[in-house]
């Protein structure tokens, strides 16, 4: 099936080559198209780093989050509630430029593009991510924290050594969709300026006027990275699966 | 049986306990002493799991008082706290740790709760693997176990906190029946070593055997105490008669 995709996308490729599209824009054999590349193609190394720190403190907020949701009191229950149903509430494009824009006036602090961005992902990640932890957390069986109990353990430690190395097993291949989705959406970033792939690309756009041949290369870039990933990701899981 | 006030180790006088508006104790009152040998029998629903619940504070009772070891069981975390290390607890489903190993199982609890040092939680679990008999599996995990095997380990597990009383609810009913002997006869060794304990179980020869005194729950009461030979010879009540006639000829 993936594979079937990236013929059609090297079909359309080839066949612009042939025809009166603008293929020479990105032809790495001539040094124009070759420097046009790889100008693309550096956007993936703010991609990947704006992913991967924005999915890390993400997962992070997600934990604090979720924990409130497990207690017996209801205020505590409610102050999760009131965070993920607001977080969830916002787009990610306006929570994008509200942080870049307005955060730094609220706030009286100067937020460079990167972490703007970052923050930006972060939060809107993270009421996905406490929700998935909540349900990890709730899938693990009541015994384990009686069990604890019996043996003394007090809250924090019943969490870190019984009930999280349990949850986390099992959220793991959410964990793994939810990176692939920040990806994506790391695109959105663009917007404020990050020097990401989306970005490269726009940039080009603007130098080139070849649209049509700047966006499909960006498409394949998403493409193969979004592949690569998630089999990697379902390699994990495979793994921690037979490990159990 | 003597009820020498000196040797009493747990006293519960008059608990109720209510979940929602159904009441699963009635004023249920129970004296222990220390190295005695109670089992709880009575039909599914009478309250005995709620009983010893309520003893190491897994459940909280609404009504009457618990002392345990000297230690009066009050909403301060500091008394829950307390009775928690002083009481063991061995359930139906094991409820073992599956992502720890049975070393790690067993000393999770003396290093994090009691700040035991590996290497002494570590000799501390050997001693009690072999007690129960599986030392070869310290490096196993728990899925890779037999069910006898497994709650051999759950036992070693409670032993490994030193508890002065062990609490045992249903310990063999999850068990398939060539292993409820394996698990019997480490409750019986336990036993004669002095041990106090509370056992919420239905085979009798066990209870003919090890305990020194019968407790019939029914509907949230204790509703017979007794030697365990009178007891099951001239059972008192109906109620126990008839539960007795239930279990005895299935
Ligand atoms: N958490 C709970 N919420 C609501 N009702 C409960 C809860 N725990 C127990 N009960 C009810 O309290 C009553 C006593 O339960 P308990 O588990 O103590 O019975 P038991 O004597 O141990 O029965 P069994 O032999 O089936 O284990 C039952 O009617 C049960 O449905
Ligand atoms: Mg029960």
């Amino acid at each position: 099936m993936k594979k079937m995709y990236l013929f059609i996308a090297l079909a359309f490729i080839l066949a612009g080559c042939s025809g009166n599209w603008g293929w020479y824009v990105v032809n790495p054999t001539t040094e124009g198209g070759f420097v046009n590349l790889k100008f693309l193609l550096s956007g993936l190394y703010y991609t990947i780093l704006t992913s991967l720190v924005a999915i890390a403190i993400s997962i992070l907020i997600g934990l604090v989050v979720a924990l409130p949701a497990l207690s017996k009191n209801k205020y505590l229950r409610g102050i999760n509630r009131f965070y993920v149903e607001i977080v969830r509430a916002i787009p990610i494009l306006v929570l994008i430029l509200w942080v870049y824009y307005g955060l730094p006036q609220v706030a009286g602090i100067t937020i460079d593009v990167f972490w703007a961005g970052v923050i930006a992902l972060a939060l809107s990640d993270s009421a996905f991510e406490a929700e998935i932890f909540r349900a990890g957390i709730q899938s693990v069986d009541k015994g384990q924290y009686e069990a604890s109990h019996t043996i003394s353990l007090n809250y924090l430690d019943t969490m870190r050594f019984v009930i999280l190395p349990q949850a986390i097993r099992r959220v793991l291949p959410a964990l793994g969709n939810q990176l692939v989705y920040m990806l994506k959406m790391s695109s959105l970033v663009s917007v404020i300026g990050m020097e990401e792939l989306t970005r490269k690309a726009n940039e080009l756009v603007v130098t080139e006027y070849r649209p049509l041949e700047v966006y499909t290369i960006l498409v394949l870039e998403y493409l193969i990275l979004i592949l690569l990933v998630s089999a990697a990701v379902r390699r994990l899981e495979k793994k921690m699966n037979t490990g159990n | 049986m003597s009820s020498n006030i000196d040797n009493q180790i747990i006293c519960v006088e008059k608990i109720s306990k209510f979940f929602g508006s159904f009441q699963a104790l009635k004023d249920v009152s129970l004296s222990v002493n220390i190295g005695q040998r109670i089992v709880i029998c009575g039909p599914s629903g009478s309250g005995k799991s709620t009983l010893i619940r309520c003893i190491n504070g897994l459940e909280q009772q609404q009504g009457g008082k618990i002392i345990v070891d000297g230690i009066v069981l009050n909403d301060s975390s500091d008394s829950l706290t307390k009775i928690k290390s002083r009481v063991g607890m061995v359930f139906q489903q094991f409820n073992l740790f599956p992502h720890l190993s049975v070393m790690d199982n067993l000393t999770l609890g003396p290093m994090r709760s009691k700040k035991i040092t590996k290497i002494d939680a570590e000799a501390l679990a050997m001693k009690y693997l072999e007690r129960v008999r599986i030392p070869e599996q310290a490096s196993k995990f728990p899925s890779q176990l037999s069910g006898g095997q497994q709650q051999r380990v759950a036992i070693a597990r409670s032993l490994c906190m030193e508890p002065a009383i062990m609490l045992f609810d249903e310990p063999t009913s999850a068990l398939d029946p060539e292993m409820i002997k394996e698990v019997l006869d480490v409750m019986s060794e336990l036993a004669n070593d002095g041990m106090t304990m509370i056992c919420v179980t239905h085979e009798t020869g066990f209870a003919r055997g090890v305990a020194d005194t019968m407790v019939f729950m029914d509907d949230g009461e204790i509703v017979e105490t007794a030697e365990p030979e009178k007891f099951f010879t001239k059972p008192k009540t109906r109620r126990c008669q008839d539960f007795l006639d239930k279990i005895l000829h299935h």
